[in-house]
């Protein structure tokens, strides 16, 4: 059974008045436990709106979301119980701080949850580990945190909750590359330690394609593509028609195959490029 | 959904109430005012009743906006009907009934009142931008300046506050949304529960707000901005023909309900 499933799903914002809109229009998905999604899509493309309809935030228009099985919207306490078990990190989720310290903040998810003081203590210590935040800051003002702490604190917010499915909307936006290349590899870490199905919402193509094992390209309220990395990449036209890109390493990669270099296979991650070019050099020595 | 709250209902368009000068608009919609408390006869009434409508019909609002605009007020507008049902003394409508026709007169004109005061100031944020009403009023309130009153401080304040309340509105809807997936309560409680609820919204909302003042502040002196003094504007006001008829309109009006109040 896909852990996972949307039926039909739509959004219209303010119906029945002039500013009508549709922003998702009868979409279908199904996902399994476990699975890094990468969701990419230009702004408007109703990738927000979707994600928000995950941990109902957002009630369909028409169409249901069923999680293992269960309409999440089924009945008021569903609604609310789902949002422990599908977490939710928002787009510059440092703004959502709002607690003294960086300590209450991570557990102000959990308390919500009525748990324990010392099971609150003990997640409280396991979400800031995964996205390494020492200890030293439990008793800091948030405020007093750089950019990239911020973030990762609420992030820590929404994992000391312990949720089985991580949504992450934009994570790395805003970010220098090394904070980028932090909170990605500790997204990866956290899934891998617990097994998580992880979400992953981007408008880059880079981001995206380093981590994710199937993409789905959203366009205009639907979805084009649901698909393995390679297949999605190898419409590099469709999507550039969509205002996406395709990840630098693939263009990269077709400049040189272009330029008569022998390169295998699909490429869209760093290190396969990096490998590609040096059997390609090699390959050219030993010719 | 916060989103659907509407605020500054300007709707643009390209009648000519719209392309009225503000500084006309603002000052026929006091005359307007002064007429409509001056009514107190049914005449009168019928009269401030046919210029709404007729300038409602110029600037091609839909009567269902202006009914959608008083939902809110309903509550008020009961309450002052009621109270002038009840505590208008005259001749009761039945012997013993704490009705009279005098009240039943006096509710009716008091609803009409409150409804065609509403009804006005529509028609003027519904035809003029946020923009146009602080300029227009800056210039309005020009004179003062001699008093030493800030004029130009007063209306920039009023434009840059018009201008983030959709944006603060957004930002609320934002963090509320955040603090619900970390299973935030704002539905359930009691009252002071529910107040306790929202310290979660507040705090980020004010830090939000005083990092925006923050940037704008830096915005604004790199532009070199400096207040009132010497500034100029790239769409100045001016007051055309259109202008002038709507002005002598406006005084034929307000004369004539002054000289019907004289005579009845």
């Amino acid at each position: 059974m896909p852990e996972i499933k949307v039926e039909g799903l739509s959004h219209v914002y303010s119906p029945g008045t002039p500013f009508e809109k549709v922003a998702i229009d009868g979409i279908d998905l199904e996902t399994e436990h476990g699975e890094l999604v990468g969701i990419i899509g230009h702004t408007g493309s109703g990738k927000s709106t979707f994600i928000q309809h995950l941990n109902a935030l957002l009630q369909p228009s028409s169409g249901r979301i069923l999680y293992n099985g269960e309409d999440i919207n089924a009945t008021k306490a569903s609604r609310r119980n789902i949002k422990y078990k599908i977490g939710l990190v928002f787009q510059y989720p440092e703004y959502q701080l709002f607690e003294e310290t960086v300590f209450a903040d991570i557990a102000f998810g959990p308390k919500n949850m009525k748990l324990g003081e010392e099971e609150i203590r003990e997640r409280v210590y396991e979400a800031a580990s995964f996205v390494g935040i020492d200890q030293d800051y439990f008793d800091k003002s948030p405020l007093e945190l750089s950019g990239g702490q911020k973030r990762r604190v609420a992030i820590a917010g929404v994992i000391a909750m312990r949720p089985d499915v991580l949504v992450l909307d934009e994570p790395t936006a805003g970010l220098d590359p090394e904070g980028c290349r932090q909170i990605l590899s500790n997204i990866c870490e956290y899934r891998k330690e617990t097994g998580s199905t992880v979400f992953l919402v981007s408008h880059s193509m880079d981001t995206v394609a380093e981590i994710a094992e199937r993409i789905i390209v959203f366009n205009n309220g639907n979805i084009s593509f649901n698909a393995k990395p390679e297949e999605v990449f190898a419409h590099a036209k469709e999507l550039e028609d969509m205002g996406l890109s395709v990840p630098a390493p693939t263009l990269i990669a077709e400049s040189l195959k272009a330029k008569g270099l022998p390169i295998d296979g699909p490429v869209y991650t760093h290190e396969k490029l990096l490998n590609e070019i040096l059997k390609a050099k090699g390959a050219n020595k030993d010719a | 959904m916060l989103k659907d709250i509407t605020l500054g209902q300007y709707f643009p368009s390209n009648t000519v109430v719209h392309r009225l000068d503000p500084r006309t608009k603002i000052v026929l919609c006091i005359v307007y005012i002064i007429c409509l408390f001056q009514a107190n006869t049914w005449l009168a009434y019928g009269l401030v009743l046919a210029l709404t409508l007729s300038v409602m019909a110029l600037s091609k609002i839909r009567p269902s906006a202006i009914l959608k605009g008083l939902k809110p007020l309903i509550i008020i507008i009961a309450l002052t009907c009621l109270l002038n049902l009840f505590y208008t003394k005259g001749t009761p409508i039945r012997e013993g009934w704490p009705i009279t026709y005098e009240g039943i007169e006096r509710a009716v004109q008091m609803i009409l009142r409150i409804v065609l005061l509403i009804a006005g100031t529509f028609i003027l944020t519904y035809t003029t931008s946020p923009i146009e009403l602080t300029d227009g009023l800056e210039l309005l309130l020009n004179p003062l300046k001699r008093l030493k009153f800030p004029v130009h401080e007063v209306s920039m304040m009023m434009s840059l506050a018009l201008r983030f309340i959709p944006t603060l509105i957004e930002e609320t809807d934002k963090i509320m949304s955040a603090q619900k997936a970390r299973g935030a309560d704002f539905e359930s409680g009691n009252l002071i529960q529910r107040a306790k609820a929202l310290l979660p919204v507040l705090v980020p909302l004010f830090v939000s707000a005083f990092r925006r003042a923050d940037e704008l502040a830096v915005a604004m002196e790199s532009r070199c901005y400096h207040g009132g003094e010497g500034r100029t504007r790239m769409n100045p006001l001016k007051m055309k023909k259109a202008d002038a008829f709507a002005f002598i309109l406006g005084a034929l009006v307000l004369a004539g309900f002054i000289i019907l109040r004289i005579l009845l």
